[in-house]
């Protein structure tokens, strides 16, 4: 990582949008996501959503409270349910980033598909969570029970009211998978 | 409305209906002045459908999809009628034509009871809906749209189709009537023309009569089509105004004034700009749209316009309402309550008098909170803003009204303002305003040229929403000897939500006049008593108030329901036999709340909870948007005090079920959507600010809190009636009420606390 160089100091006060006259304080980071190695120049401290949203064009991420409340900006970090409005970039190091729309397999398979058998969404916009969430937890547990799919699912808010068909298409996931 | 009332009479009698193309009147909604967009040679037969040479069929929907599922059902509408494959449907929205006016809404908002029907009721509402096609007002809300396009777009369909026959007769020189429509084909004996083939010959042919559907040829109507949109949206494809991508983009992040009515007094504005990658510092004035007064910052990406926010140091001018706190404001509504004479809505029997002389009477008074509506997506809009032209990208309710916001910011007219409808990440009455679209358009007002994605934080979001009401009302209910109810009062205060946006968005017809929105709810129940007065105090107060789902159903429900049941209560009565006495002429109704009794098993024993809490049940039943919905709550409280909900059944009649798994989906939406309201919801006024700003501190249902819910849809061939709201306010009463039957107290304030020391449970 190294600074990157100066573009240039205000001097005129006409404004002219093309060019960016402050002090440019980003560094160019290096990220592993999606399978790809793509390299974002942003402030150290910005948020992995903003990077991956904004520098990188995947808005498939959602952001919703800023204060990992709700989820709606859950990607993974080698395969843990990570939210990304609260992880500064530089903290993510080597870790493979997947966000939904790097969500391949048979897992991410099995759920979204239950996911539209079932008619999970309705406004669609905290689903990219969810389904990640839920992706996340039949990785590391293949049954889940009603108890697990609350401890695994409560960091994910609906304002839709989802949550009874993500409940049933988790089991149907689980089902699909075995 | 000759033509209207017609179709309808015919409709009811499911035979076919026939009118001459040419006797339409002037005012139709089928062909606009505005063409759909025709992208890839596809040709449009009218306002509402396209179909392009591959057969594709484009349905041109007025409706905002904010997750109700309404394109998916006006999709239905469209292909039921034109006889199209479904796997060739999608749906574009369509541009801003005074076809597209909500009519619906607006007639269902005049303040009639629904048993009403007479001659001026009716003078009233077809002068309403003449009204309302001329202002051509494109809504989204209310419930409406279903019923708003029931009608229009299953004619388009039908006229389409018509063409496309016609044109296919001509080209194999056959008589019409030896032909028929296939899944996209037209069959003609044994010759076959795809839609696509004949559809560039089908704009020429206008059909002499279109022949509508009888419910017994509906082939997709009434049944559980799956939604269109579900598998985008599993995989994060959909995209949102906050997902806008333009060339040159940048964003703006804000800063609005945290007292009601304060504005900036002193900010760095130098600060701000010396930091990475912003380049303007825009001051807000705020707008008659309701945007508050702040200031902005415009940067290369919105984190750091967010840093640039945080570098103004912004001091703020608190202005007049800094002393404004909630209890001041719950004892102003208790006073106008209590003591005004409010507007009465409905007034018959002498109610008062027969009140006040009663030997024997129940008085109660139920207060609700202001609600914030806290969509997942922030709101957001991106605007580019030229000389001579100004577009929007944004997901709005109210599209003609954002165009007006942005065309008032810029000084532009109308026409040369372009809207770029996008999905919504949740609505729920939100974006019915258009304060952050004219905020968005004064942001970029700054950088000629350049398209700025103003887009809020949560707390932005949460502290600058125009609010559910809070609200109080006093009920009384008389009773005879026998024990049998002679009369209900209910007398209520709060400000008025749809007066107040009729004034931000510039509507004429609703800034004076009895607001509707604020008792609806009491005097528009089907409930038969001997004398009822329903009348509201309007108050007047600096907090901004606007529709949350429902409206005044979401708080007048929960106090009239709960009333109900107390007054089942006082009479020793089983609360859904009271119920059903009071229902005896409202047969749909009566069979909604049997239906629910009997799907929950009402009046059977009830198993304790896991943890051997007893539990209990507890019914509401509602009417509203022309729909009746009784649910059933089966209800524990924890050992520390905390209310469980385990079960809600609710069963619904919605007329005729365009889509039962949609309606299902709906049901669910609105349960859970008033669940959070009912345990957790309150936006606290504290020195004029809103205290609550993430989900943090205003807090929303999760997964492990929410009930199993069960929907049982009546069946029913009366024309379809709302679904999107209906369902949420019996929630809070059905859980109060059953919180009553576990543990002896009465819940008369939202959110639902139970007494920590005191409970019987």
């Amino acid at each position: 990582m190294s600074a990157r160089e100066l573009v240039g100091i205000a001097i005129d006060t006409t404004i002219d949008t093309t060019i960016d006259t402050t002090i440019d304080t980003s560094l160019d980071i290096t990220l592993d996501i999606n399978g790809r190695t793509e390299t974002v120049a942003v402030e150290p401290d910005t948020p992995l959503l903003w990077a991956v949203r904004q520098t990188l064009g995947l808005t498939g991420t959602k952001f919703g409270c800023g204060i990992a409340a709700c989820g709606a900006c859950t990607v993974h970090l080698d395969g843990v349910p990570t939210r990304s409005c609260v992880t500064p970039v530089s903290a993510v190091g080597g870790r493979k980033i997947t966000t939904i729309q790097g969500a391949t397999g048979a897992v991410a398979a099995a759920v979204q598909s239950a996911w539209t058998a079932l008619d999970v969404p309705q406004c669609g916009y905290c689903q990219s969570g969810q389904v990640m969430a839920a992706i996340a937890l039949l990785n590391a547990t293949r049954a889940p029970t009603d108890a697990d799919i609350d401890t695994a699912m409560q960091g994910n808010v609906c304002r839709c009211g989802t949550y009874p068909r993500i409940r049933a298409a988790i089991h149907a996931a689980a089902l699909a998978l075995e | 409305m000759k033509r209207r009332t017609f179709l309808l009479a015919g409709l009811g009698t499911g035979g076919a209906l026939f009118l001459g193309w040419s006797l339409l009147p002037p005012r139709q909604r089928l062909v606009g002045s505005t063409p759909p967009d025709t992208p890839g040679g596809a040709i449009a037969l009218n306002g509402w459908v396209t179909i392009a040479p591959d057969d594709t069929v484009t349905v041109v929907v007025p409706k905002a999809e904010m997750g109700q599922g309404i394109h998916t059902a006006l999709a239905m509408l469209m292909a039921e009628e034109l006889g199209c494959a479904w796997e060739r449907v999608r749906v574009e929205h369509s541009p801003l034509d005074k076809i597209y006016g909500n009519i619906a809404a607006i007639v269902d908002g005049l303040p009639f009871h629904p048993d009403l029907d007479n001659a001026l009721v009716r003078g009233v509402k077809w002068m309403t809906a003449k009204t309302m096609r001329e202002v051509g007002v494109i809504m989204t809300g209310g419930s409406s749209s279903v019923r708003d396009c029931w009608m229009p777009m299953r004619e388009a369909g039908a006229s389409a189709r018509g063409s496309l026959v016609a044109a296919a007769a001509a080209r194999l020189s056959v008589d019409v009537a030896t032909c028929r429509v296939e899944q996209g084909v037209v069959v003609c004996g044994t010759k076959r023309l795809r839609f696509g083939e004949v559809v560039a010959d089908a704009v020429a042919q206008r059909p002499s009569r279109i022949t509508l559907k009888s419910a017994a040829e509906f082939t997709m109507l009434g049944k559980s089509t799956p939604r269109l949109d579900s598998a985008a949206k599993s995989r994060g494809e959909s995209t949102f105004g906050i997902d806008v991508k333009l060339e040159g983009l940048l964003y703006a992040a804000v800063t609005m004034s945290p007292t009601v009515g304060g504005s900036p007094s002193r900010f760095d504005a130098d600060a701000a700009k010396r930091l990475p990658g912003v380049r303007a510092v825009v001051s807000l004035p705020g707008s008659r749209y309701g945007d508050a007064a702040g200031v902005a910052v415009i940067a290369d990406s919105w984190w750091r316009a967010r840093q640039g926010v945080n570098a103004l140091s912004v001091q703020w001018n608190a202005g007049p309402n800094a002393t404004l706190s909630a209890p001041a404001i719950m004892q102003q509504l208790r006073a106008a309550a209590a003591t005004t004479d409010g507007l009465p809505f409905r007034s018959f029997g002498d109610a008062k008098d027969v009140v006040s002389k009663a030997t024997r009477a129940l008085h109660a008074t139920y207060e609700a909170p202001y609600l914030a509506h806290a969509t997942m997506e922030p709101m957001n809009a991106t605007v580019r803003v030229r000389a001579d032209k100004a577009e929007l990208w944004t997901g709005t309710q109210v599209p003609g009204f954002a165009r007006a916001a942005v065309a008032h910011i810029t000084g532009l007219a109308e026409d040369d303002v372009e809207v770029h409808q996008q999905l919504l990440g949740g609505g729920f009455g939100r974006r019915l305003d258009v304060d952050y679209v004219a905020q968005a358009a004064a942001i970029a007002k700054a950088l000629p040229g350049v398209p700025v994605q103003t887009i809020w934080t949560r707390e932005d979001d949460i502290r600058h929403d125009f609010y559910r009401p809070a609200a109080v009302s006093n009920l009384s209910a008389a009773f005879d000897t026998n024990g049998r109810v002679i009369a209900v009062t209910s007398h209520s205060a709060s400000q008025a939500p749809f007066k107040r946006y009729s004034k931000r968005v510039g509507f004429v017809l609703t800034q004076a006049g009895p607001d509707k929105t604020t008792a609806e709810g009491t005097w528009d129940q089907p409930y038969e008593f001997p004398a009822l007065r329903s009348a509201h105090a309007e108050v007047d107060l600096p907090v901004p108030v606007g529709s949350w789902r429902s409206v005044g159903h979401s708080h007048q429900g929960f106090f009239f329901e709960a009333f109900i049941d107390e007054m089942a209560a006082e009479t020793k009565q089983d609360p859904a036999t009271f119920r059903a006495s009071l229902l005896q002429k409202h047969t749909r109704a009566l069979a909604v709340l049997q239906l629910a009794a009997s799907k929950s098993d009402w009046g059977q024993p009830l198993a304790p909870a896991a943890d051997g809490q007893p539990r209990a049940r507890g019914i509401a039943l509602h009417s509203s948007f022309g729909t009746t919905v009784a649910e059933v709550a089966e209800v524990s409280v924890s050992p520390s005090g905390d209310i469980r909900v385990h079960r809600i059944v609710a069963a619904v009649d919605c007329g005729f079920p365009v889509n039962p798994n949609i309606i299902t989906q709906q049901v669910e939406s609105a349960i859970i959507y008033g669940l959070s309201a009912a345990l957790y919801g309150e936006i606290t006024i504290e020195q004029g600010r809103v205290r609550e700003g993430n989900f943090d501190a205003y807090r929303p249902l999760r997964i492990s809190e929410c009930p199993v819910i069960e929907t049982h849809i009546v069946p029913s061939m009366d024309e379809p009636s709302g679904i999107g709201e209906p369902a949420l306010p019996p929630v809070a009463p059905a859980i109060a009420n059953a919180l009553f039957a576990l543990t002896g107290t009465r819940l008369r304030s939202l959110p639902l606390r139970v007494p920590k020391a005191g409970g019987a449970a």
